[in-house]
């Protein structure tokens, strides 16, 4: 059984009794607003990068110099209003190109965005991202949490993104020397969400050539969609190789959780909140952590904290626990 | 008393900044290198992997 089920059994925190009482319905209402900002935040960032009406309107792309930019989230740039182009997306093309077999572009720019923010794209500025948490959002008699192998099935992205997104393109090659993109090909179910169902409806010459491949990755996405109802995130804790690399970085970017040990109770209440089954009191800066806010939210006696840190001085709300200890025993 | 010096803490916390450095100069380089230009050559095209069809 997971340990965030038995944290559930022993919880004597002062919510927890509250979700006993008819207040039931309050506090859902809470919960709601709780995750509101955070939305929106998702819901502006991905309506400013894909913004090219003129797309969606005629069924074509944006084909401007910004695509040489990379976004930072899951963000297909075959979508007809992507301003940008998706990093993994971006990667394949270049490692599979005869030119380049290695991409100091993508990596630099992932080394960069990971090492700032680590995981937080994925709460806050991946569309596919906003995607899974509306639709876990639905009414579904049973959500699951955890089920048995859930943890080593986390480890599948970080496969997926060595054979897809680098070792096919950059081995597989055809003639001319050059891969194909095959975690988009075989796997992507944004592609066929932002890019795919739009640009067949809007075309009808694109509509003719869908073959198999096609209902392929449309029955890849139509079991995303539904497994996301049941289970929260399921792409971005099993599949996403964007995930994995950014996954890598949290421990040490730029910005970070923090636990102030001294003022942890131990009450559970932010293992118990995180959709991720992160225990932020082992580690608030977990592989899985996608810096949702909620742990941060949840905790009674404000133990849990985030913000940037230079050079080792916190330029956060709060003190980190490790910095307070020493400076407990230089008085003593 | 002085605090120890907790060499991985440092070590942890000065990650971070170094790393925004190292990838802020590879994508300079890449970008450089022309590795951009050929992102823009296939971003700027319908990617029929993409979509499912080719």
């Amino acid at each position: 059984m997971d340990k965030t089920d038995k944290t559930n059994k022993t919880d004597a925190s002062p919510k927890n009794a509250e979700s006993k009482n008819p207040g039931e319905k309050k506090k859902s209402k809470k919960k709601k607003l709780r995750e509101a900002p955070r939305h929106i935040a998702q819901a502006v960032w991905t309506a400013v990068t894909n913004s090219y009406v003129a797309g969606f309107l005629k069924g074509r792309i944006y084909q401007g110099e910004l695509k040489k930019l990379c976004v930072p989230g899951m963000n297909c740039y075959s979508c007809p209003g992507a301003l940008g182009s998706c990093p993994i997306g971006s990667m394949q093309a270049v490692v599979g190109s005869s030119g380049f077999k290695f991409s100091y572009y993508v990596v630099g720019f992932l080394t960069l965005i990971g090492a700032l923010i680590g995981r937080f794209v994925c709460g806050w500025l991946c569309p596919f991202g906003l995607f899974q948490d509306l639709l876990h959002k639905i009414p579904f008699p049973k959500k699951i949490k955890t089920f048995r192998g859930d943890k080593p099935l986390r480890l599948l992205k970080y496969i997926i993104f060595a054979i897809f997104v680098i070792l096919l393109p950059m081995f597989l090659t055809n003639d001319f020397g050059n891969g194909s993109p095959y975690f988009c090909k075989l796997i992507c179910p944004v592609g066929t969400a932002m890019a795919g169902i739009p640009l067949l409806i809007l075309n009808e010459g694109m509509r003719a050539l869908a073959g198999f491949l096609f209902r392929w990755k449309l029955a890849i996405l139509i079991i995303t969609v539904l497994l996301s109802i049941l289970i929260y995130r399921p792409f971005c804790k099993y599949i996403c190789p964007l995930g994995a690399v950014y996954s890598l970085f949290n421990r040490i970017s730029v910005f970070k959780y923090r636990l102030d040990e001294t003022k942890c109770v131990s009450c559970g209440a932010c293992s118990r909140v995180c959709k991720m089954n992160v225990d932020p009191t082992k580690n608030c800066n977990s592989l899985e952590c996608i810096r949702c806010g909620l742990c941060k939210k949840a905790c009674p006696t404000k133990a849990i904290s985030y913000g940037f840190v230079s050079g080792g001085v916190k330029v956060g709300k709060s003190k980190l626990a490790e910095d307070i200890k020493p400076d407990k025993t230089a008085e003593t | 008393m002085k605090p120890k010096v907790d060499l991985s803490k440092i070590l942890l916390t000065s990650a971070g900044p170094l790393l925004c450095i190292i990838g802020a100069a590879a994508v300079i380089f890449g970008y450089l290198r022309g590795e951009a230009a050929v992102i823009l050559s296939k971003a700027i095209m319908v990617c029929m992997e993409c979509i499912g069809i080719g």
